[in-house]
């Protein structure tokens, strides 16, 4: 009896150690050929260096391109979800009675169910055109289509948990508010957000980590051009668009261009890694703040 | 002395639920009137009459004239955010927001739009004074009001009310959250705050009735059974129900 | 003395006129999100819809827009799905099991909790990385559907992981005090107690996690997913394509017919997608509503 008790715990701790271990092969893999990539490219051109052609007979391996795309692409992204993120929180967790608030945020939450494909689809064959009747300078692949598209994407992310970052404010400090004659607007800006400011700060650094992994709505709409420009009508390439497009080509394996896929990867890798933890810590704070 | 606050036939309603049936009430000005009763007798309902903070519940429905000052508050044509000003509130647990002293006090006149510095130093200053909290926190205005004690918290939420100059002060179980000795001091302050402002509080603790107010109401079910000087409704009840509830034979 | 003017202050009326623009300002951003999400359904329906028939559905991978179909990709979608829960559910349940009801409040349960909220915040196409390192080429499982499904199943075990925890914790603890106050060892308490009892959120959790796994694209791209397959798949070591790979390729054909191709594919995976959705929301809502503890 008492053995087979023991058993049963060690089986469920090798279980939750598997989650050890892939983070341990993630890190290894990309570490193990990073180190064999720099030992032929240098550390210097791959930061410095702003072309990026490794698979062209003129070799140059500046990763600037692609994380200037990245930036682009995020920034944009960024733009459309995080105000509209915010005011949607507010709005449905401050003005809207408990009806509206029940059936709009599971329809908005939709929106972060389908699958990435489809929004590739949707910016590369609607939002696209569209943006060309307003900015006939637009070409046909750009950062900002899929950037808007990407926005929209992560929407709910944003809605949602700053939703239930405000929604946790107690209602004390609502109605002390309110009591003093302050409006909702006032109550909202003044006391529900600076109170719920580091659960809304999770949501926003959550948006930027999903936004700078985003591959495949960036992949069918921002083009294929590594090009060191923030300029968001002309076509770009992002990190994570590389690496789907050097895999949707036949590549050699252990050369150097197989390589510069996870020297990118690496990259991506280290940057969504420092995203996710402050959001993590900032999360237990927040909730041991409450 | 004419009558600070006049009540008519007040009936509130959340949905079918009829939560205060028929009330009326007078109240004198610069007096303090202890609302108490068995738990959901309608006694904060009636509290929150005077702000209208019933008005931010779902289906709420008011009925009836509450006439303060001889005007009434119920009639459309009133401003409820003017109206909050001028009369301000006390909630049951402490309740300060999570910023400095300082800006807790301030807040009230910032969202009146009132930006001029100095006059809101010497309005911060003053309330504090007048909240028998200014000598414990002039040296730490700027800290987190989250640091202070719990008694301490609740007068800086006095201090909070006070600041928009109002004229009628809710308190809703001011004390019940707070140890002996900081109940001690709001009680103090209650007594100086008195000839300034009309004072309506809740309690659920009779001795804190008797030794604050001048008058007391006694509500029960939803009904207001007996009104009267406090301590003749404490040594002399005329009903019996308000006579079981003293002596603590229910509730 | 109060005085209620029947024209409030000039201030009073400002914040009172910010107050209502801003409502009604909100109201329309939160409707643009709905308009958005009826925008794409719709652009995606007028372009695929008219193309939705049997034989779209029944044909597998054609140079001609006209003859090719999502057969293959139909099958192989559902090998990734059953595979990848297969191995994703079993390990998943039992981490959770592990974090919640036994795992001690010490830094190594810590790391192991910030570890699963670092993973499941990891960009998918990196899983793809490590999927063609390890299955790929070190174990030697080539592209098949066994590589992709390994892939998917690492891939969303931080969020099984993460809905089962939340589905146990919900569980009061007066029923474990009763399970053991009867004689119960601990694990004769989870098993017939507390996972019995948490079984609706744990659902929940796997489907919205496998709604996830059918709708990725990048990894399974990079672990070398095939594009055009004119066989469908039968063994758990063949190539495989599935349905977001087959409209990836479709979206990168030049020609116009390729798109409703995509779009009419589309409609069938968000068909798939919403199903799940819907089956998950109403497990929650059933689960939600039976237990009233």
């Amino acid at each position: 009896m008492k053995k087979k008790e023991i058993i049963v715990e060690k089986f469920l701790l090798v279980c939750t150690l598997i989650t050890v271990f892939t983070s341990a092969a993630i890190i290894g893999i990309l570490l193990y050929q990073t180190v064999y990539f720099f030992s032929e490219v240098s550390v210097w051109e791959f930061f410095t260096n702003t072309k990026w052609t490794p698979l062209y007979y003129v070799k140059n391996y500046g990763v600037l391109p692609l994380l200037a795309g990245t930036f682009l692409t995020t920034v944009i992204s960024l733009l459309v979800s995080v105000p509209l993120g915010l005011t949607i929180a507010i709005y449905l967790s401050e003005y809207a009675p408990k009806r509206f608030r029940e059936m709009v945020k599971p329809s908005l939450e939709i929106l972060s169910a389908i699958p990435t494909i489809v929004y590739g689809f949707f910016a590369l064959t609607f939002v696209t055109p569209l943006l060309q009747n307003i900015f006939p300078q637009m070409a046909g692949f750009n950062a900002l289509s899929p950037g808007i598209v990407m926005g929209i994407m992560i929407l709910p992310l944003v809605s949602s948990l700053s939703e239930d970052a405000l929604h946790a404010v107690p209602r004390s400090l609502r109605e002390a508010s309110l009591a003093m004659g302050a409006t909702r607007f006032q109550t909202s800006f003044r006391v529900v957000i600076p109170a719920a400011f580091s659960g809304i700060a999770v949501s926003v650094i959550l948006a930027i980590s999903r936004a700078v992994g985003e591959t495949m709505i960036v992949a069918i709409a921002a083009g294929q051009q590594p090009q060191f420009t923030l300029n968001p009508f002309v076509p770009i390439k992002t990190a994570t668009t590389y690496i789907v497009e050097v895999f949707s080509g036949d590549i050699e394996h252990d050369t150097v261009e197989y390589r510069t896929i996870f020297a990118v990867g690496m990259t991506l890798f280290v940057f969504t890694f420092i995203l996710n933890n402050i959001s993590y810590f900032l999360k237990k704070r927040f909730q041991t703040n409450l | 002395m004419s009558q600070k606050i006049e009540v008519k036939n007040a009936n509130v309603y959340y949905g079918m639920e009829h939560a205060l049936i028929n009330v009326s009430m007078n109240i004198k000005a610069n007096t303090v009137t202890a609302l108490i009763g068995p738990s959901g007798c309608g006694k904060s309902t009636f509290l929150r009459l005077f702000n209208r903070m019933n008005d931010l519940i779902e289906n709420c429905r008011v009925e009836g004239q509450i006439l303060v000052d001889g005007q009434d508050i119920y009639n459309p044509k009133v401003n409820v955010n003017e109206l909050r000003k001028s009369i301000g509130m006390v909630f049951q647990k402490p309740n300060p927001f999570p910023k400095s002293i300082y800006e807790n006090v301030a807040y009230g006149l910032k969202v009146n739009g009132i930006k001029d510095k100095r006059l809101i130093e010497e309005k911060v200053e003053q309330s504090l004074k007048q909240a028998a909290l200014w000598d414990e926190v002039k040296d730490k205005l700027k800290k987190s009001a989250l640091a202070l004690s719990g008694g301490q918290q609740q007068r800086l939420c006095i201090a909070r009310a006070l600041a928009v100059s109002p004229s009628v002060l809710l308190m809703d179980e001011p004390a019940s959250a707070l140890d002996p000795i900081s109940t001690m001091k709001i009680e103090e302050l209650i007594f100086n705050l008195k000839s300034s402002y009309t004072i309506l509080i809740v309690t659920h603790n009779m001795q804190q009735a008797t030794r604050t107010s001048d008058k007391t109401a006694f509500f029960y079910m939803g009904e207001l059974v007996e009104y009267d000087d406090t301590r003749t409704l404490f040594t002399n009840p005329k009903f019996e129900r308000t006579q079981n509830y003293i002596t603590g034979r229910f509730g | 003395m109060i005085t209620l003017k029947n024209r409030p202050s000039d201030k009073t009326r400002f914040y009172q006129w910010q107050d209502k623009v801003f409502k009604y300002f909100a109201l329309c951003c939160t409707l643009i999100g709905l308009f958005v999400l009826a925008l794409l359904l719709y652009n995606i329906l007028s372009v695929g819809l008219h193309r939705l028939d049997w034989n779209f559905l029944n044909s597998t991978s054609s140079q001609r827009a006209s003859n090719a179909g999502i057969k293959s990709a139909m099958v192989g979608t559902v090998y990734i799905a059953l595979y990848t829960s297969l191995f994703a559910l079993p390990i998943g349940i039992s981490a959770a099991i592990y974090l919640e009801e036994y795992a001690g409040k010490n830094k190594f349960t810590n790391f192991l909790e910030v570890n699963i909220a670092n993973l499941a915040g990891v960009p998918s196409v990196i899983y793809g990385l490590l999927g063609l390192e390890v299955f790929s080429r070190i174990m030697m499982l080539k592209n098949s559907i066994l590589t992709g499904s390994l892939t998917l199943a690492l891939l969303i075990l931080p969020i099984i992981i993460v809905s089962t925890r939340e589905a146990l914790k919900s569980v009061p603890y007066s029923l474990r005090e009763a399970s053991y106050a009867l004689g119960a060892s601990k694990w004769q308490t989870i098993w017939h107690q507390v996972l019995p009892a948490s079984s609706g959120g744990i659902f929940t959790g796997i489907i919205l996690a496998l709604s996830r796994a059918i709708g990725e694209t990048a990894p399974l791209i990079v672990i070398g997913a095939v594009v055009f397959i004119k066989t469908v798949p039968n063994s758990i070591m063949d190539k495989f394509t599935v349905l977001p790979i087959q409209i990836f390729h479709w979206i990168s054909q030049p020609q116009k017919a390729f798109a409703a191709n995509a779009a009419a594919g589309i409609i069938v995976l968000l068909l798939i997608t919403f199903l799940l959705n819907g089956i998950a929301v109403y497990l929650r809502y059933r689960w939600q509503k039976k237990i009233k503890w």
